[in-house]
């Protein structure tokens, strides 16, 4: 399923953060948000799975606007994944995946055989199936992850919106995390912090700056030197990784690109 | 050692249907006790002889036994059982409310309001016909209410309730409030009076009457129902407000209806008991350890649970010492402040 954001502005606290928005993330594709800290990944992540009301513009699901359907209805179509991590309340990790069946369930109605075959497939997908039965607070943070991953997957959603996922991971679990994102093959939505995993995970790019999209295309059209330089602030080479040939920004970590002694030339960024 | 450091992570989760029909088969035998057992002692089988003679619309036999049962015992063990529930129930949907598996109904100042409104009306003398019926109820009640629309008007934002601002917001109006609770038992005319305050600040079940029974009877099972149907919103507001709205869930709007539906109902237990100190906040809790975090077996399992405990603690209230009855309050805290810590150890020791 096709998810298009149109126009799209919501304001948190009083500010907006998002101005005027355009991205379209593409059936079967993980399409990828990256930007700087509060350029609006987030509040945009949030508005797709409705924990946020647009102030103008709209969402639409394969054509049709999110706030047309009740929000059990687009439950079943988008499953969310943010950046929230429980509490301690004694859930196991069935029980937490099992919430995925929420959208599916009326009030009063108990898990049938369906739903329990579901959940033991998301808990396999994710390769936690044989840690069903623990406390959900005794995980590490990357199983953890995982579990709430499988939680998204028990939705049965037509796409995956997820903020920040590999945040606070160590490499190795980032690694499984983002090697699985791909395996599914699903429409997936995903914010992430670091360029590096974005270029080599993501299908297709868009970059958020004050709120807006200001670049969009395949992470080589779009993470450019000149990119760096005037949305991120900073000096950066982009060359092939020697292993896998995707781009590899090499960052100075000395000096802000604005402070640098020869100024990177400042080319606008591709549109696409 | 691994194995059984890894066998205490596996919840020893009993499953829920035969533990709620075993504590209910338990409740019974409670409630019979607690009729038959107090200073005059009655056998159980005339305790049940009477009430089915009275349910059956038979003539009650003529005896200081069928008025003991039936006008004092029986309404005393049931509001027992139902202030139980009701205080299992609340507790845990308040610990959902505000994220926080160690929170207290009393929190959010609904309690100190009741309190302050009870001890208006003893000190002042307001309705003070039927100072101990439902004048002083009434007042309790009038007094939950205000102080529920003044902590909804502070920490509403936005038309939501976020955890923390709820939480600052009860405790300081109930401190506020508590204040002036005190300044009245300074107030208060003579010893009997400060005593009647006190007794009633503890939570105390002396007061029981059938027309008393009445309010609870109908507010706890509506309310358990109520929270039951949205037991499964209820668990995605565990995980946070964002998981919650990314599955369905209108959050502000059950944060809402949770708060208003458990303001109401700590003010109806408070209006007929007093603040019984640390049911709402232990029961939750120990059942969670048993039947796990889910409110779907939760929430009926805290009832059931919470009903046995008062109606065991009221039993020892009323017999532990020959002269006179403890307030149920001073038993409940008595008993529940160990037994938490007990559990509280038991979990951590197993290394979370």
């Amino acid at each position: 399923m096709r998810i298009e954001i149109e126009d799209l502005s919501v304001a948190y606290a009083g500010r907006t953060v998002v101005a005027g928005a355009h991205l379209v993330a593409a059936e079967g594709e993980i399409t990828g948000l990256v930007g700087p800290n509060g350029s609006g990944k987030s509040t945009l992540l949030r508005t797709v799975y409705r924990h946020l009301k647009p102030t103008a513009g709209r969402v639409l699901l394969a054509g049709t606007d999110l706030r047309q359907m009740t929000a059990l209805q687009s439950a079943r179509h988008v499953a969310a994944l943010p950046q929230e991590r429980g509490s301690d309340f004694e859930l196991t990790v069935r029980e937490v995946v099992a919430m995925g069946r929420t959208p599916y369930k009326r009030a009063f109605a108990g898990e049938d055989g369906a739903d329990r075959d579901i959940v033991a497939q998301a808990l396999t997908d994710v390769g936690m199936a044989e840690q069903a039965g623990r406390r959900f607070t005794a995980l590490s943070g990357g199983e953890r992850q995982r579990v709430l991953l499988a939680r998204a997957f028990a939705q049965k959603p037509d796409i995956l919106v997820l903020d920040e996922p590999t945040n606070h991971l160590d490499i190795r679990h980032q690694v499984d995390l983002l090697a699985l994102l791909r395996a599914q093959r699903r429409t997936t939505l995903v914010s992430l912090h670091d360029l590096n995993a974005a270029a080599s995970v993501c299908d297709r790019l868009h970059v958020l700056h004050g709120g807006a999209v200001v670049a969009s295309g395949t992470p080589r059209e779009v993470l450019t030197p000149a990119l760096m330089a005037e949305v991120f602030g900073v000096r950066a080479a982009v060359v092939d990784h020697p292993l896998t040939g995707d781009p590899l920004i090499a960052f100075d970590h000395r000096t802000p690109a604005d402070e640098a002694p020869t100024a990177v030339p400042m080319e606008s960024p591709t549109q696409g | 050692m691994r194995r059984k450091a890894a066998a205490a992570e596996e919840r020893g989760s009993l499953p829920a249907g035969p533990l709620a029909a075993v504590l209910a088969v338990a409740l019974v035998a409670a409630l019979t006790a607690a009729v038959a057992w107090g200073s005059t002692s009655i056998a159980p089988g005339e305790v049940w002889s009477v009430v089915w003679r009275r349910l059956s619309g038979e003539a009650p036999r003529p005896g200081t036994d069928d008025l003991i049962i039936w006008q004092l015992r029986v309404p005393r063990a049931l509001l027992a059982a139902l202030v139980g529930a009701g205080l299992g129930v609340v507790g845990t949907a308040v610990q959902a409310l505000v994220r926080n598996p160690l929170a207290d109904p009393y929190l959010l100042g609904i309690s100190n309001g009741a309190s302050l409104g009870a001890v208006a009306a003893i000190v002042l003398g307001l309705g003070a016909g039927g100072a101990l019926g439902l004048g002083l109820s009434g007042a309790a009640f009038a007094g939950a209410l205000a102080t529920f629309a003044l902590v909804w008007a502070v920490a509403r934002r936005g038309g939501g309730f976020a955890p923390l601002r709820l939480v600052l917001a009860g405790v300081a109006i109930g401190q506020f409030l508590s204040g002036f609770t005190s300044y009245l038992v300074l107030q208060a005319g003579d010893e009997q009076q400060t005593h009647s305050v006190l007794f009633w600040l503890m939570g105390s079940l002396s007061g029981a009457t059938w027309e008393l029974l009445a309010v609870p009877a109908v507010a706890v099972p509506v309310a358990l129902l109520w929270l039951q149907a949205r037991a499964r919103g209820l668990n995605a507001l565990l995980m946070g407000d964002e998981t919650a709205a990314g599955l369905g869930i209108d959050v502000t709007r059950l944060r809402r209806e949770l708060f208003t539906v458990t303001s109401v109902l700590t003010g109806v237990l408070v209006a007929v008991s007093g603040a019984i100190a640390f049911v709402a906040l232990m029961v939750p809790h120990a059942c969670r350890l048993v039947v796990g975090g889910d409110h779907r077996r939760l929430l009926p399992v805290s009832a059931l649970f919470g009903a046995l405990l008062l109606v065991v603690v009221d039993i020892v209230c009323r017999t532990a010492m020959d002269t006179q009855e403890l307030p149920v309050g001073v038993v409940t805290s008595l008993l529940g402040a160990p037994a938490l810590l007990y559990l509280l150890d038991r979990r951590l020791g197993s290394g979370s």
